[in-house]
């Protein structure tokens, strides 16, 4: 059959290596040509079978290694990285694109300098974190006379996390209702509009706990050497306000939570997310699984430009057949909804024609018999006719 | 089998009208009695005999025709109140907060009603139904805070539901009369705007004034041996219908009082409700006498064990045959070792042609005796078993047409499969070998894409039946054409045990056979090849390397090279032949013959490997004994070394914590920081061990090191044996369960030490003292249950994988759509390429 799909075109990956493969091995023209042509010979038998149904031997592919893979949560106590969720309950959470996974990371690239030694990044890394009044103060006081709360400040953490007084005090104005704050360059004071000393201690431990430095939500950093560079492993994501930080390289700086990234850099690098992370489980649970199998997951996954799961709410609901919406799970409602619509199920996938006992529209099921019939131009010509009439 | 000449196009769904409902009802059904005295069912109850026939002899009255045939006929029961159809309540709820209840117009301006109209028209057309199922939920949610009608203005009471089925308008009940006559006023134009299908439904058919009443076909009764009969749970929950139905009608005519009236009508709104879901929540659940809820309509289509997933999505089928499978390696790998008993049972239906009428003659002659036929179907496709009395006859008739029905003969394709059936590789094509016994036998080589073992796994065979599939079985999934798996793209099946061992030993290069053991050898793997000139003599004796042996089993061009092997022009130039390179998920020798020369070629060097290492092992066995395990006094006093600095280790680390020297990793407390500075430390320990062991043993070119090559064990479970076993974890963490401040009552209270956190410092051959076995099986249960938690975990996963992406196939245009056409992906991967058919996911780029 000729398609235009056939059209030895090779991949770009293989084509960058026949030029490797050229090279090394020192090829005349004719040896290249000959390559090339043993390649594309290669390719063309690689091809896939149209019919084929490919989305089950993906599903296949993944779920048949899950019963094989471990449930825990790997430690990297070696190198003091952090424990980030990997495993069968990662790659669960990644396929139901749930809204918040168990432990959102990040990795953060930085500008040059600030990747070369540790304690550049270290810096940046304390910028980073979240820290609360608590932690940059020496102590906070409650000042019953004066009815007011005092943050004595740290100098050396202010210096750490490299904030000044004046911005915390900016800060807490924000993040804390009905106060004043005021501040000196030692102490933070904070007096509430209302005299209730009952309030007044819950004020201080509300205070203590308010983050009143670094990024929001990432509660842990560490930099780490990866790639010839330092970066920064965070615990806790938060992509929009990293990316406001000056010394992160925010081309490169990448997260785990894949509703964040579909929010913040588009579609696009969620699928890429989806398939990264994958990889990444599967590679490290030692199971070798094509990564075509899971471009094809994450591309269902985005393929309306908005992230769904594959669960009952998500992938599936969109389906055009009731009854392969229905045996999946909660087929009343389904049935009942589509009963008012009037919906049409024209059997075009699987289960539907499963269940009426059809062949079904997969695989050697697909082809169709067609067989010219005498006379059939004259009577289609002829149908042509009428139906234009008709309009 | 006959060609299938008409198929169903499609399914059309729509809510069922009253009038259609009088049509297509044979019974209008008032009484609630079943039986009469005579135990014959009573006119126009709910057996009524026009509805179907369940018992053998009768006839249906609708339509004549007996048990079996009669495919039941619906009845209906006249409902003397209206009643809102529980599963349509959501739906007139919304009808009515987004309609006037005085126009019955829709709560939405004209110009929106004539924008929406043409919106929903379109998308209908485009038959794009979960748009327009989205659209509208958001336009209801919309409408229905609206408080006055544009149209009449007439302000919109606020209609609540109180749950299950009451409404009130403004705190004054509607009764579903009144809710009739809302929907009623609906007119179809404006309700196209929420989705409606308004050429079939209308919304006051959601109020039911008829109930159909299913066939009794669907709902047989059992004949108990007692005599008694027992009914189905739908005609119980019917029965009640009827009754109350009978006592309202009664009321009514009789003219009681309408509070009376109105506790029946709530009355009857429960049984119609809890006929058709069984489970609503805040509706108490009608039960059996024996206090058992009844299964009704919702039920039975709900679940795993439902309709849908049950029957409907799940098949039955004849022609298969279950049996426990135990080894035979000198069968082919693309072969099923199958019982005489079962090939008796099994037949598969042959067409009486010209040259085939002698043997399927013979066939029928030798009837029950294998090989023989158990039925013959004639060309007016009847069928007749073959016994002693009738056979003559049949012999007498047959001719070309007709279908014999023979026993299940050698070299027949059929299916086998174990469950759980993970991946296409779990159902596969063998050839039949018939075999003495009662178990099914297969090659131990494929026992990997089945992840069978013969501890009594049991196994399913399939007889496809039509040439069609019998053809798909042979050229689609036929063992041999699935050796490379989809998953990534190596081979899955390759040798394991013994043969490995065997042709590990035979190629080591030090192995010299003898004429008569070399032939020995050769003749088993089935070639008569002459052997090549002897590598060596001695005593006027040749003798062959064991490389020369195996170098035959190779095509005469085959070539390949790694770190470990060479391979020139179908000769073992150089390196031994072990478990990495011919065993099972990803034996590279295994995928480059294949690559090469295809499946054929490939099955039968397999199957030459097999029979060669088996022989091998047979004339020049190995043994393993204890001692095997033995280390030089060295190495195990490296090894106690190893222990006592890890010891070491952990005494400085718990000495610096004690004088408070310990600088916290970031977002650790001190204490957690000691914990993973002790745990790493422990855990480093065992990585030397392995790289010890492994020198020591490789030099003694030992019965271990052939254990590793063999693909028996791993260097790790060598350390564990002849080292240590190291720590013990709990989810990547020291053990730590037990009493308060320790684990066992070995220990001081708040000991931290490396021992009493289940650090194993003796290995299995050594053996453990009484805590250190007792912190292996914690360990070991801990593991055990993780098992069990994680099985039926993945298994869901993975039919919600298969459910969201079964329909996806490729197109003969090289895309990749769904089942409503829309495209997924441009092309597979992005290049098209078919995992099964390449090199490990890609093109090895290679100069030949």
């Amino acid at each position: 059959m000729k398609t235009n799909w056939l059209k030895e075109k090779l991949p770009a990956k293989v084509k960058s290596e026949i030029q490797k493969v050229a090279k090394n091995e020192k090829l005349s023209k004719k040896e290249k040509t000959k390559l090339i042509k043993q390649i594309k010979e290669d390719y063309k038998k690689m091809q896939i079978t149209p019919g084929e149904a490919i989305g089950i031997v993906a599903a296949q592919s993944i779920g048949e290694p899950g019963t094989q893979m471990t449930m825990r949560t790997f430690h990297f106590v070696g190198v003091a990285e952090m424990s980030v969720t990997a495993g069968l309950p990662r790659i669960i959470e990644i396929l139901d694109a749930r809204k918040k996974p168990k432990t959102p990371t990040m990795w953060v690239y930085l500008n040059s300098p600030h990747n070369k030694s540790i304690d550049s990044a270290q810096k940046i890394a304390n910028k980073i974190k979240e820290v609360t009044l608590g932690e940059l103060s020496k102590e906070i006081t409650i000042d019953l006379s004066g009815f007011k709360i005092q943050a004595w400040l740290d100098s050396d953490s202010l210096k750490a996390h490299s904030v000044s007084t004046k911005d915390i005090a900016k800060i807490l104005r924000k993040r804390m209702r009905s106060v004043d704050v005021d501040n000196t360059p030692t102490k933070i004071i904070i007096s509430p509009k209302t005299e209730d000393i009952k309030k007044l201690y819950k004020l201080k431990e509300k205070a203590r706990d308010t983050p009143v430095a670094g990024v929001k939500g990432v509660t842990n950093v560490l930099p780490l050497w990866r790639d010839n560079e330092y970066a920064i492993q965070t615990f806790g994501s938060n992509l929009k306000s990293v990316f406001k930080v000056d010394e992160v390289d925010e081309t490169r700086t990448i997260s785990n939570d894949i509703h964040e990234v579909a929010k913040i850099l588009g579609i696009e690098a969620a699928r890429q997310t989806i398939i990264n992370e994958t990889m990444k489980v599967l590679d490290e649970q030692g199971m070798p699984v094509d990564e075509r199998h899971i471009l094809l997951v994450a591309d269902i996954m985005c393929n309306t430009g908005k992230l769904q799961g594959i669960t009952r709410h998500g992938i599936t609901s969109r389906k055009t057949s009731v009854l392969a919406r229905a045996s999946f799970e909660i087929p009343l409602r389904h049935l009942i909804s589509a009963s008012i619509i009037g919906e049409t199920d024209k059997l075009t996938s699987v289960v539907e024609n499963i269940m009426v006992n059809q062949p079904i529209p997969v695989g050697t099921g697909l082809p169709d018999l067609v067989v010219k019939m005498k006379g059939e131009a004259k009577a289609r010509k002829k149908l042509n006719k009428k139906t234009k009439k008709k309009k | 089998m006959e060609a299938i000449t008409k198929k169903i196009d499609k399914i059309n769904f729509g809510l069922i009208s009253p009038n259609k409902i009088k049509k297509i009802a044979t019974v209008n059904i008032v009484s609630p009695e079943l039986y009469d005295a005579d135990g014959y069912p009573v006119e126009r109850g709910l057996m009524d005999l026009g509805m179907g026939v369940i018992d053998p002899g009768l006839r249906c009255k609708t339509c004549g025709a007996r048990l079996r045939t009669c495919p039941g006929h619906f009845g209906y029961i006249q409902l003397a109140r209206p009643i809102v159809h529980i599963l349509y309540i959501k739906k007139v709820y919304d009808l009515l907060r987004s309609f006037c209840g005085a126009c019955g117009r829709i709560l939405l301006m004209q110009d929106k009603i004539e924008k929406w109209t043409e919106k929903i028209r379109k998308l209908r057309r485009e038959g794009n139904f979960d748009e327009i199922r989205n659209l509208t939920k958001s336009l209801i949610s919309n409408i229905r805070k609206k408080r006055k009608c544009p149209h009449c203005n007439a302000k919109a009471l606020k209609i609540r539901l109180d749950k299950p089925t009451t409404f009130r308008a403004g705190g004054k009940r509607l009764w579903p009369t009144e809710v009739r006559e809302r929907l009623e006023k609906i007119p179809d134009t404006d309700l196209e705007i929420l989705g409606y299908d308004t050429a079939s439904i209308r919304p006051e058919w959601m109020v039911l004034t008829l109930l159909l009443v299913p066939p009794i076909t669907m709902r047989p009764s059992i004949t108990l041996v007692t005599g008694e009969r027992s009914e189905d749970d739908l005609t119980h929950k019917l029965s009640d219908v009827v009754r109350v139905n009978q006592r309202l009608v009664e009321n009514i005519n009789a003219g009681a009082p309408e509070i009376i009236i109105e506790d029946l009508w709530d009355l009857l709104q429960y049984h119609v409700t809890t006929l058709m879901n069984n489970s609503i929540s805040q509706v108490p659940p009608a039960r059996h006498k024996t206090n058992r809820p009844l299964k009704t309509l919702a039920q039975r289509l709900k679940g795993k064990e439902g309709r849908f997933r049950y029957n409907l999505a799940g098949k039955r089928v004849n022609f298969c045959a279950r049996s426990v499978i135990s080894p035979d390696p000198l069968i082919s790998i693309d072969e099923v070792g199958v019982p005489y008993r079962i090939a008796r049972e099994l037949t598969i239906p042959e067409k009486v042609t010209e040259w085939n009428v002698k043997w399927l003659k013979e066939c029928i002659k030798n009837g029950d005796i294998w090989p023989g036929a158990t039925y013959v179907i004639t060309e007016d496709n009847k069928r007749k078993k073959i016994t002693e009395e009738t056979k003559e006859q049949i012999l007498d008739e047959l001719a070309p047409g007709w279908i014999v029905e023979r026993h299940l003969l050698n070299d027949d394709i059929i299916l086998f499969n174990r469950q759980p059936s993970l991946h296409r590789l779990s159902l596969m094509g063998h050839r039949v070998r018939l075999l003495p016994s009662k178990t099914f036998r297969i090659n131990p080589a494929v026992v990997t894409p089945y992840n069978a073992d013969f501890d009594g796994d049991e196994m399913n065979l399939h007889l496809p039946q039509t040439e069609e599939a019998r053809s798909e079985a042979k050229n689609i999934m036929r063992l041999d054409k699935q050796i490379i798996t989809p998953r990534y793209g190596l081979s899955i099946i390759g040798e394991i045990e013994d043969p490995v061992v065997g042709l590990y030993i035979l190629t080591r290069g030090n192995t010299y056979l003898t004429k008569e053991d070399a032939y020995n050898l050769l003749l088993s793997a089935g070639t008569d090849a002459e052997l090549p000139k002897a590598e060596r003599t001695r005593e006027g004796v040749d003798y062959w390397n064991g490389r020369q042996i195996f170098s035959m089993l190779f095509p005469d061009d085959f070539n390949f090279k790694n770190e470990e092997i060479k391979i020139e022009n179908g000769e073992l130039v150089d390196g031994t032949i072990m478990e990495e390179l011919i065993g099972p998920e990803g034996g590279v020798i295994i995928h480059h013959i294949y690559k090469k020369y295809g499946s054929e070629k490939t099955k039968e060097f397999i199957n030459a490997m097999n029979r060669v290492g088996l022989e091998f092992i047979k004339h020049f066995p190995y043994t393993f004994s204890f001692s095997d395990l033995d280390l030089s006094e060295k190495t195990q006093n490296k090894i106690k070394e190893i222990i006592k600095n890890g010891r070491k280790e952990v005494g400085k680390i718990l000495k610096k914590y004690r004088k408070g020297k310990i600088t916290p990793l970031p977002g650790k407390t001190i204490e957690e920081t000691v914990e993973a500075l002790i745990l790493n430390a422990l855990n480093k320990l065992r990585t030397p061990v392995g790289k010890l062991i492994n020198k020591e043993k490789a030099q003694e070119d030992n019965n271990l090191m052939l254990m590793i090559k063999g693909g028996f064990a791993k260097l790790l479970n060598l350390a564990l044996m002849s080292g240590f076993a190291g720590q013990q974890t709990i989810q990547g963490e020291r053990i730590h369960k037990g009493y308060t401040g320790r684990t066992t009552s070995h220990f001081k209270k708040a000991s931290l030490g490396a021992r009493a956190h289940g650090f194993i410092a003796h290995g299995f051959v050594e053996g453990m003292d009484p805590v250190e076995t007792f912190f292996n099986a914690v360990a070991g249960r801990n593991n055990l249950m993780d098992t069990a938690m994680r099985t039926p975990k993945s298994g869901y996963m993975q039919r919600r994988l298969i459910n969201a992406l079964q329909d996806l196939k490729v197109s003969y245009d090289g895309t990749v759509r769904d089942a409503g056409q829309r495209i997924v992906q441009f092309s597979f991967g992005g290049d098209n390429i078919d995992v099964s058919k390449s090199d490990h996911g890609d093109i090895e780029v290679k100069k030949q």
